[in-house]
């Protein structure tokens, strides 16, 4: 039973790992229908978002990426996503299933704002 | 520095004007005193202290440092050894020759939140011969559970997401929190449980009473536009007007600026790990690269000696490459 437990345990560890892995979005993606999934990128360079507008139809997946040598989180004002504190070039990755404007910004440098229109 | 001074009301050889536009000095610290809200102040010169320095060190009831963004887990270029420059920012203080009696840690201890970098921390400061240090959080300390592993490690006792108050030789030290549930848009904030609390915090002292209040994040606005500043920290300092002496230490943007404003001096520290550039004067708020043999001339401590009375408080900073 202990070993069981300890297998348990290993497994969802081992599957979170995966799914905080940089490189992962294949896993969150969803795909809507016969289509394949569609992604768009948004980098973080010297405390900015860009672009700071992005346009994309529903069921893409957005994927972050940091370029600064100081952490980012990336939250909506919603409160729909956030990231944890994303180092140097660690990855952020959410898909968008419905339309809409999601405002979002840095929830430690909160000037850092952008947006994500879905249509 | 003399192309900067314009006025020189003191004789002390830099006025306000002059000192507020060269407030990012590499490699020299500054003393400063205030005599009731009137600011002088005075270069501190690389090496030993002279004479006019001594003078307002003179007589001091007792004398806290102010240290501030250590970043323990930091490592890109702009300082590969965070750790090694905290132990050397300890090493100074266990050289000053009066001991401080406590230290005040202005935030982002670490750079991640990771307990790994928190051990780290601790166990360096662990080595500074002062009775205490009391922490605030800056913005990196609180990146996960919502701040609990600060409070747990740093925070014990404390209200709400961090602050306190604690009285020491008739001054009164006031703690406040300005990195948490920030706004989009927005600056720093303190939030309206944490301001209800100050309000009341304060309501019992004499307007005689010297104040000292440090927070991570400036309380006053150095430059909005790269989120140098808290929202609603003019209503935080609304509570303070009535006091004779109050000084405000802040870090966050690790490099020495000051102002006055009527009673209430404000001052941020250097930071122990990496410079940031001046206002406006870089693309972005991030570390600043210097060469590695002039990195420890623009990190630092801050000595703050105390004098009552007088309402003299002596704010000397020195940076770490300083013998």
């Amino acid at each position: 039973m202990k070993k069981m437990t300890w297998f348990l345990e290993l497994a969802a560890t081992v599957a979170v790992a995966i799914a905080l892995m940089p490189g992962s979005t294949p896993l969150l993606a969803v795909s809507a229908g016969d289509k394949p999934a569609s992604g768009a990128t948004v980098k973080i360079d010297n405390f900015s978002f860009g672009p700071a507008d992005v346009n994309v139809p529903a069921g893409t997946t957005v994927t972050w990426t940091n370029n600064d040598d100081v952490p980012h989180v990336v939250a909506s004002d919603d409160k729909l996503f956030k990231s944890k504190a994303l180092d140097t070039d660690d990855h952020f990755s959410f898909t968008f299933t419905k339309p809409g404007t999601y405002a979002y910004y840095c929830a430690i440098h909160p000037k850092m704002t952008a947006k994500i229109v879905v249509h | 520095m003399a192309d900067f001074i314009r006025d020189n009301i003191n004789k002390d050889g830099i006025d306000r004007r002059g000192f507020l536009q060269c407030m990012a000095w590499a490699g020299t610290g500054v003393l400063y005193t205030m005599h009731g809200g009137i600011l002088k102040s005075l270069p501190l010169a690389q090496g030993a202290m002279g004479g006019d320095q001594m003078k307002n060190m003179k007589g001091a009831d007792f004398s806290f440092i102010q240290i501030s963004d250590s970043h323990i887990g930091f490592s890109k270029e702009a300082n590969p050894d965070v750790t090694a420059t905290l132990q050397v920012a300890v090493d100074r203080i266990n050289s000053t020759a009066a001991q401080p009696d406590f230290l005040l840690h202005t935030g982002d201890i670490s750079q991640l939140s990771k307990p790994s970098e928190f051990d780290t921390a601790e166990q360096v400061l662990k080595g500074a011969k002062a009775g205490k240090i009391f922490y605030v959080p800056g913005e990196h300390d609180v990146l996960t559970d919502d701040g609990q592993q600060y409070l747990d490690r740093f925070g014990k006792g404390t209200k709400g997401k961090g602050w306190y108050s604690f009285d020491h030789k008739g001054a009164h030290f006031i703690g406040l929190v300005n990195v948490v549930d920030l706004k989009a848009g927005g600056l720093g904030s303190l939030g309206s449980s944490q301001l209800e609390w100050l309000a009341d915090d304060v309501k019992q002292l004499k307007s005689s009473t010297p104040v000292v209040v440090f927070a991570h994040i400036p309380l006053w606005t150095v430059y909005p536009e790269w989120g140098w500043g808290t929202d609603d920290s003019q209503q935080a300092l609304g509570y303070l007007k009535r006091f004779g002496s109050v000084s405000v230490l802040n870090g966050h943007i690790h490099q020495i600026m000051q102002k006055v404003e009527g009673n209430i001096s404000f001052h941020t520290a250097l930071s122990t790990a990496f410079p940031q550039p001046a206002p406006g004067t870089a693309p972005s708020p991030g570390p600043m690269k210097v060469p590695a043999d002039q990195l420890r001339n623009v990190l630092g401590i801050t000595h703050v000696n105390f004098v009552q009375g007088s309402h003299s408080l002596a704010v000397v900073d020195s940076p770490l490459a300083q013998s």
